[in-house]
């Protein structure tokens, strides 16, 4: 049986189908959930996809966070079920509180979309165990608030406790505190990054397939067995 | 081709004012019937004396001041193509046999036929002139209004391209003008989800008060599920919906393009439309659903010249009658008056034909899209569009007097007395570069300077990964994507034209666009099928703009019988000027073609070790109208290279063959710049050196900067040189082996006469604009 995976799409999302066809490529179910439904389809995991979800007035997720969908999110978050935000969804999630910090202007004050290179700095959740501590990979980024930021404090207890999950390399693109794209929660169930995994999953329209882990490491399909 | 946002004839005064005399009393139809004489502001709406008087032959009385305000916007040169259209006229006499066009000409846009059951809708559309006054919005809803073009065929958008033309890279206004158009095409596109796969770029001073701001939109749908904006079948019900009716954009279809922009001051910053690309994401997603359950008679989007032109097109497209209740449009501004709200240009607003008996199904998903959705009226067989204000009558006109007999006017056309003069001048006594080291220098210069300068400055503020189907985006060639996971049936499309090929020749130069994108579709190792075009010119009052006009479009026309590829649609732009001073022209050429299999793809960048350089095609000393002439010398003048199309068909089935053959690593158009700017742009797009030598008994520098179209660079791995050059020499195509692609290498090493390192390149290349903005 393919692990259902939820893919929600707000009003505004974008790559809510990129998402649904990378979990289809890990050989997953992918399943939509509907923003205005509070049900959760009885999926094992579930992904907020990038955009702009309702047009990203007020703050970037900020109304998202109390859509019905998110009401159902967040409890089954907070009892270990695993959720993925991918930039707009990494800002709902912040906006949720399920993860410290947010995600602010970029330091440019422009749109950025580059392929970017990242190091892995922690496999400890469902979503990287397929990847190498140390691990380097290019993945899409591409947005305009991606600037992540949260006080000393804060920052220092995500360093200790190894929740940064992905940092940029090279030049930081968006002005992120201590070059941070992605991090998790506590318990490891809850990620939440700006760059793209979903736009990595086939050579032909992504800079390479370095983002395919992030689904297989969910689904626990085998990547060679999956190759189109 | 039909009407959209842009704007245009010699309108004088802001329209707003001209109807805010009128709007103290209701000006109905029977007040008019009773005061045959009652002074109207015709002449600063735009319409001409005659025109005026035509009104009143028409309706047999004088027009409400309503009807006044439909027929100025319907009749203006920007919907009515009153001065273009006996020119335009070629598009589909001269148009080649095919049976790929689904839809041709005179709907929202062009439909394609691709294959497998696939169909593909494609136009370009220009803002200009908005895009001046305020450059973030301008831009914004040019894209917006080209995307609900595609939509309203019936298809998925699934791309977007732009093309851009600003005044000097130093100029001050460039500062505010760029930065804020780039913003406004990344802002609205992005949001909308678009990938922005491709377009171009390019400087002058021509266009410093008066940039240009092309956008075109690519869709999808299958072939039989194309609709059309027809109000058929009576007593059907009219529904708006999207976005509320506001006052922005009123008069914009009539205000901004007052002949030039020297008066164009913040106090019209209102008549620029202000978009939304929320809402129209929302629409979209909302529309696709409403097509997927066939819910729709007929349907049209509102841009320029909004309720007025969807309401006349509409009824005059179908059964010839619709009765409106204006009081039950829904506002953001409830003061607005009659008059105002059919001509207001409010982004991101639709019009359904609907059946009676589908309307609940149609307002239920438009609830689930939380869309406002508005019946406002009933399709009639009346021959009638009359509308109700306060329950009194104050439209009552044949709609097809405003959505298809607008004047047609034959302009005065007079080739310019100084058209020889340009072409006399033609530069052959310029200085060349002497040695191996001038070459050099030369080569850096023209690779920092603007117009071939890597323009990821630019580029990197569009998403071109969404919807996860971008096989190929700038810099590449041509933007391809794939339609069709499971086939991997693509398309790939490109936006040409060299304006100052165009000044030296116009006839020429609109078919050089049209070479240089048929090229570098086919390049990628898609076969070109169908074009848009945009085509913008100075003022068509003009008798030598006119004669540009002309020999432009007849040179196009001639082409793409030549080529075998129909226009399918595009837009004209006139007015594009400064004082009387007009723009040099600018047909820009958007080609479609399609692709059997994505995979076999061919890229710009070198990659692939050992691979020998061919150049394809004949190389000769022509250098008017080159880039070489403008970064050395700011020079302008002679004959643009010659076209040859029987060449570029042969050019185009060799690459597309080799393509799908497996014969070539890479493939590079040659365009600006020549040889050495597809010499650079391979090796730094591919990361990889390489070592050439020039043909031999050819001056160096023309094979190096000479622009003579019909050529291309091609990568080949050794393996399969012996079948590639058999190819060619079986078609008859010129080719010569010019170096060796050497990944290790660090050098471009032109032997004999130069090596440079990819750094220096690199840093050239992509230095200029990133040092302007940054």
């Amino acid at each position: 049986m393919p692990v259902r995976v939820g893919v929600v799409s707000f009003p505004g999302s974008l790559d809510d189908r990129d998402a649904m066809r990378a979990v289809r490529l890990a050989g997953g179910d992918a399943v939509p959930l509907w923003h205005a439904d509070a049900a959760l389809n009885d999926v094992a995991a579930v992904i907020l996809p990038g955009g702009f979800s309702y047009g990203d007035y007020l703050r970037c997720g900020a109304i998202a966070r109390f859509s019905p969908v998110m009401a159902a999110v967040i409890d089954a978050a907070r009892d270990g079920l695993p959720v993925l935000g991918i930039c707009n969804g990494f800002q709902v999630l912040c906006e949720a509180h399920l993860l410290p910090g947010a995600l602010i202007r970029n330091r440019l004050r422009k749109f950025v979309c580059k392929q970017q290179r990242l190091r892995v700095e922690s496999t400890a959740s469902p979503w990287t165990a397929g990847y190498r501590e140390g691990e380097e990979l290019v993945i899409p980024l591409k947005s305009g608030e991606g600037a992540y930021v949260a006080d000393e404090r804060t920052l220092d207890d995500l360093e200790a406790t190894g929740r940064v999950v992905v940092r940029y390399l090279e030049e930081n693109p968006n002005g992120s505190y201590r070059n941070i794209a992605g991090i998790r929660n506590e318990a490891g169930n809850v990620l939440g990054l700006m760059p793209h995994p979903e736009h990595a999953v086939e050579a032909l329209t992504g800079p390479g397939t370095d983002g395919l882990r992030f689904f297989l490491s969910l689904t626990g399909a085998d990547a060679a067995g999956l190759q189109r | 081709m039909t009407a959209n946002e842009e704007i245009v004839p010699n309108e004088t005064m802001v329209a707003k004012q001209a109807m805010g005399a009128q709007q103290l009393a209701l000006d109905t139809v029977e007040v008019a019937e009773r005061t045959p004489d009652q002074p109207q502001p015709a002449a600063e709406l735009g319409l001409r004396e005659d025109e005026y008087r035509r009104l009143h032959e028409i309706l047999a009385r004088r027009p409400t001041s309503c009807e006044l305000a439909i027929y100025s916007v319907m009749w203006s040169e920007h919907c009515s193509y009153k001065s273009s259209k006996i020119h335009l006229r070629q598009f589909a006499e001269k148009a080649p046999k095919t049976d790929a066009l689904l839809v041709g000409m005179g709907e929202n846009a062009g439909v394609v036929d691709v294959g497998d059951g696939w169909a593909v809708t494609f136009k370009i559309e220009s803002h200009n002139h908005p895009s001046y006054v305020e450059p973030y919005q301008g831009a914004a809803t040019g894209v917006g209004g080209i995307v609900r073009d595609i939509l309203t065929m019936g298809a998925r958008p699934i791309a977007v391209l732009d093309s851009l033309r600003f005044g000097p890279l130093d100029a001050p206004d460039t500062a505010r003008v760029l930065p804020g158009v780039v913003a406004g095409v990344g802002g609205y596109g992005n949001c909308l989800g678009l990938p922005n796969i491709g377009g171009e770029v390019s400087f002058d001073e021509c266009y410093a008060g008066n940039p240009l701001v092309n956008a075109l939109c690519v869709g999808v749908l299958r072939t039989d599920a194309i609709k059309l904006a027809k109000g058929d079948g009576p007593g059907n019900l009219i529904v708006l919906f999207g976005a509320r009716t506001g006052g922005d954009g009123i008069g914009g279809a009539s205000v901004l393009a007052s002949a030039s922009f020297e008066d164009a001051k913040p106090s019209k910053r209102p008549a620029v439309q202000v978009g939304d690309p929320f809402a129209e994401k929302v629409l979209i997603e909302c529309c696709l659903e409403i097509f997927a359950a066939d819910l729709v008679v007929g349907i049209q989007d509102l841009g320029a010249a909004g309720l007025s032109c969807a309401t006349t097109e509409l009824a005059a497209a179908g059964a010839g009658g619709m009765d409106v209740d204006l009081d039950l449009v829904p506002l953001r501004d409830p003061t607005l008056a009659p008059e105002e709200i059919l001509m207001s240009e409010s982004q991101e607003r639709m019009m359904a034909v609907v059946t009676p008996e589908h309307l609940d199904a149609f307002l239920a998903l438009c609830g689930k899209w939380e869309v406002t959705a508005t019946v406002i009226g009933t399709v009639t067989d009346t021959d009638r569009l009359r509308m109700r204000w306060h329950g009194e009558l104050i439209v009552d006109l044949p709609p097809r007097t405003a959505a298809q007999e607008a004047p047609v006017y034959r302009r005065p056309v007079k080739r310019p007395m100084d058209q020889d003069i340009w072409l006399e001048h033609d530069g052959h006594r310029l200085p060349r570069p002497r040695d191996g080291a001038d070459l050099q220098r030369t080569l850096l210069r023209m690779v920092g300077s603007p117009n071939l300068a890597d323009k990821s400055w630019i580029t990197d503020q569009y998403d071109r990964f969404v919807l996860g189907n971008t096989v190929l985006a700038q810099p590449e060639d041509a933007g391809m994507i794939r339609l069709d996971e499971a086939t991997n049936r693509g398309i790939a499309i490109s936006v040409d034209c060299n304006s100052r090929y165009t000044r030296l020749d116009p006839y020429a130069g609109a078919q050089l666009a049209l070479a240089e994108a048929y090229r570098n579709v086919a390049t990628t190792g898609a076969r070109p099928l169908a074009v848009s075009d945009c085509l913008n010119f100075g003022s068509p009052e003009d008798p030598g703009v006119m004669w540009q006009f002309a020999e432009a479009v007849r040179g196009l026309a001639d082409g793409c019988l030549a080529l075998g590829t129909p226009v399918t649609g595009g837009n004209v732009s006139f007015y594009n000027q400064t004082g009387t001073t007009p723009i040099l022209p600018t047909p820009v050429v958007g080609v479609l073609g399609v692709i059997d299999d994505v995979t076999r793809r061919t890229r710009t960048g070198f990659g692939t070790e050992g691979a020998v350089i061919y150049l394809l095609g004949q190389t000769r000393d022509e250098f008017g109208g080159s880039e070489w002439a403008r970064v050395v010398h700011g020079f302008l003048g002679g004959h643009p290279p010659v076209v040859d199309f029987d060449r570029e068909r042969l050019l185009a089935d060799v690459l597309i063959d080799s393509s799908r053959d497996g014969l070539i690593a890479s493939a590079h158009d040659l365009a600006e710049g020549g040889l050495a700017q597809a010499l650079v742009e391979s090796c730094l797009l591919g990361s990889a050196g390489a070592r050439v030598v020039l043909p031999e008994g050819q001056d160096p520098f023309v094979a190096l900067f000479s622009e003579s179209a019909g050529r291309a660079l091609v990568s080949v791995p050794r393996t399969a040189e012996e079948r590639f050059t058999n190819l060619c020499s079986a078609r008859g195509l010129p080719h010569a082996r010019i170096g060796v692609v050497d990944v290790l290498e660090i050098d471009l090493d032109v032997q004999g006469q130069f090596a440079v390192s990819l750094r220096v390149l690199r840093r050239a290349w992509r230095g200029a604009l990133r040092a302007r903005f940054s």
